[in-house]
């Protein structure tokens, strides 16, 4: 499909390199019902229980059923990343026992899945157990970004979603490096029907969210948001969306600081908007 | 980061080398396997870095070069302080070189009477301005054009100059060209050691490397000892990746290659010190070991929104960036930089860029891990904030009931925090670093798997 000019071609060009590949498989799967295990990761839970309702809506409106595994916590990528990584082995195992079953993970965060597929298969190996590490090596294959499910599992790039707002996309860094969605996302959304997608400037600019770094080096983290909610701003979107709700819930502080009335929203809640009950 | 001045400098800088970068490295169709030919490279070298050290010594002495070995910065000091007065010269010829910087060789040659002439312009601008490099390629790079004027302005007593490039580059030139005609004693690093021919390359803009090494009757030239390339042949790869990356030049105007000494042509005495410092200690950590393969580019440098943001400075170390990030705390020991590790939101852009591709955030995390397992041990490890913290929501993770708990009893303790209109505006201790700038939405009534097993049991 022809993309509208205001993509930057980079985004149309597969990255190569620095990117743990892998294999997926493309099924023509409209039509085949799948069971799909939601992932639904810590703070999506515990702050954003929207995006998760909105991720089954979509799916199940797809023909799919959804799977809840009640067991599940946390990936452990905030211990991970921050240098506790001993903390985050038994989570690593905690996710494969509540998922090793599953036709497929879907998880609504790109971090997320960028922690399991850049660092489980290294922690595996750390652990003396070859039944985790070959568990984990058959688990990845099937866990999925929720929009890269839809686009590459899934083939689809029009998911009948209607959202007549003004909407600009935020490329996480571990969206668009770690799992090289590229322009899948927008893809997505340029399906979407009454949408005005605007595109943001320096796109593959970090928001500066990076977890405890936003604690930590506050003053270095807000510069680099100010640049990110300026390059918003000047798209006079009236939403900003994302695959993360981690940038997201940064950006929006500052956006509500700044009284500036853009709203943000998880791709999934975009996603989720239908004709009838526009919101 | 109150300097704006500074940090507009710095970002301008940085625009201004990634567009360039940018342009040359889209004109390649084979970059990336260039990218991943430079890791080979680099990889192999440092699995037998013993052998090509021992190969190097060889030819390099059978071409009338002298090799010294040096443990660390001290050694290296004492052997080029010595080298120098040999020579008979109180004053030397300086190329850029980060690996003089690292071993803080200035103040020491000053403190022996022997004064350093660095030739290399940015260079020049730090010591002419007392300052110290802020960029590993481009040492000068949060200086603009106006400062740089008022520095030859002062130190080289020229009231007139004018600010136009020429003016400045002129000033430099007639200031530079008497010290080359005179001093007859030079020092240099080296950006690749060539095991298989004992020579040494140094790759430049300006030509006044090339005006150091020709000049001289003495050459010294410093190199960490992870500087070695094994074959020739492998700066066909090195020599595409380097320049593109570091200048965004095509290929760098000065490329030298000096390989013992040739009579009635050059220096008569060369010396080449290969020296650890901690190099060999990096070495020894498989998980880190890809920090060696760096070939100075600085590409992570300019990529980086942190350097973007700080400038070289902020990192309080000789090499600045998420290079800087992940090298000085190894090349310490892990005794300081402490806080350098996180000095990064691991947004991945120095790994895309880097040339021999090192995958920095990984390293970075690494090095994280060892510094919460220093902070960590002892019993005052155990009193650790920053880890009971961790371990607490670890040890929450570890059971759903236990999250499930969690997560209403932070709704409860939340209540008590002031908010206007769902929003809250103040976070208490070091949370206090995010209410700095952002406020944050109160958190909803209903998590995600209370809605789901409500929805579960009216459906049945």
């Amino acid at each position: 499909m022809a993309l509208p000019n205001r993509v930057p071609s980079y985004l149309t060009q597969g990255r190569v390199g620095n990117i743990v590949s892998i294999e997926f498989t493309i099924a023509a799967s409209r039509g085949a019902t799948l069971r799909i295990s939601l992932f639904i990761t810590c703070y999506n839970d515990t702050l954003f229980p929207r995006t998760g309702q909105s991720v089954v809506r979509v799916l199940e409106r797809l023909g799919h059923t959804i799977d809840f595994p009640p067991g599940q916590t946390c990936c452990g990528q905030m211990h991970y990343n921050t240098g506790y990584q001993a903390e985050a082995m038994p989570l690593l195992q905690r996710f494969v026992d509540q998922f090793a079953h599953a036709e497929a993970v879907v998880i609504p965060s790109s971090s997320c899945v960028a922690m399991m597929r850049d660092h489980y298969p290294k922690m595996a190996s750390q652990i003396d157990d070859p039944n985790l590490e070959a568990a984990v090596a058959q688990l990845l294959p099937r866990v999925f970004e929720f929009s890269e499910f839809l686009t590459n599992r899934l083939n689809l790039e029009d998911v009948g979603a209607y959202y007549p707002h003004r909407v600009t996309y935020h490329a996480s860094c571990h969206g668009l490096r770690n799992l090289a969605l590229g322009d899948g996302p927008m893809r997505l959304l340029n399906k979407v029907r009454g949408i005005d997608l605007v595109q943001l400037p320096a796109l593959d600019q970090c928001c500066g969210f990076g977890g405890t770094f936003a604690i930590k080096n506050p003053d270095v983290s807000t510069a680099m948001l100010a640049e990110k909610t300026g390059a918003i701003l000047s798209t006079n979107a009236e939403v900003c969306t994302a695959c993360d709700n981690s940038c997201l819930m940064h950006i929006q502080g500052a956006l509500h600081r700044q009284h500036t009335g853009i709203k943000t929203l998880h791709l999934a809640e975009i996603l989720a908007g239908e004709e009838a009950a526009s919101r | 980061m109150k300097d704006e001045q500074l940090r507009n400098n710095v970002h301008h800088a940085t625009d201004v080398i990634q567009a360039k970068r940018a342009r040359v490295v889209s004109e390649m169709p084979d970059w990336q396997q260039l990218r991943e030919a430079g890791k080979q490279i680099r990889q192999h070298t440092m699995q037998y870095l013993d052998v090509y050290l021992q190969q190097f010594e060889t030819n390099c002495t059978r071409a009338g070069g002298v090799v010294h070995w040096a443990k660390d910065a001290a050694e290296a000091r004492t052997i080029v302080l010595h080298l120098v007065k040999a020579s008979g010269s109180n004053e030397v010829i300086k190329i850029k070189s980060m690996t003089t910087e690292e071993i803080a060789l200035n103040p020491a040659l000053e403190e022996q009477g022997i004064h350093p002439y660095e030739t290399d312009l940015a260079e020049l601008i730090i010591q002419l301005g007392h300052d110290r490099p802020s960029h590993i390629v481009v040492p000068a790079l949060h200086k603009n054009r106006q400062q740089i004027r008022e520095i030859f302005q002062r130190e080289m007593h020229l009231a007139d100059l004018g600010d136009r490039p020429e003016d400045l580059a002129d000033a430099a030139r007639l200031f530079l060209r008497e010290k080359f005609l005179r001093v007859k004693t030079g020092i240099s690093g080296a950006n690749f050691l060539i095991a298989e021919t004992g020579g040494v390359c140094i790759v430049e803009s300006e030509g006044n490397g090339r005006m150091c090494l020709t000049l001289p009757d003495t050459l010294i030239a410093i190199a960490g000892i992870d500087k070695i390339l094994p074959r020739f042949q492998d700066l066909e790869v090195m020599l595409q990746l380097l320049p593109r990356s570091a200048t965004g030049e095509r290929m760098n105007p000065y490329n030298s290659i000096w390989t013992g000494i040739h009579p009635g042509d050059g220096p008569k005495n060369f010396h080449v010190i290969l020296m650890d410092n901690a190099r060999t200690e990096i070495l020894a950590d498989s998980e880190s070991r890809q920090t060696l393969n760096c070939i100075r580019c600085a590409a992570c440098q300019n990529a980086c929104p942190v350097y973007r943001q700080t400038g070289g400075h902020a990192y309080g170390s000789v090499y600045a960036g998420p290079i800087g990030a992940i090298l000085t705390p190894q090349l310490q020991q892990m005794h300081h930089a402490q806080s350098l590790p996180y000095a990064s939101s691991l947004c991945g852009a120095c790994y895309e860029v880097c040339p021999v591709k090192i995958n920095i955030p990984e390293v970075l995390i690494h090095l994280r891990n060892k510094v919460v397992e220093q902070n960590t041990a002892g019993l005052a490890g155990a009193f650790d904030m920053e880890a009971l913290a961790m371990k607490t929501m670890a040890a929450i993770f570890q059971d759903e009931h236990r999250f499930r708990a969690a997560q209403r009893l932070g709704r409860m303790a939340e209540t008590l925090l002031p908010s206007t209109n769902g929003w809250i505006t103040w976070l208490p201790g070091i949370l206090g670093g995010w209410t700095q700038a952002r406020d944050l939405e109160r958190m909803p009534k209903q998590t995600f798997r209370d809605w789901w097993e409500k929805r579960e049991t009216n459906d049945r």
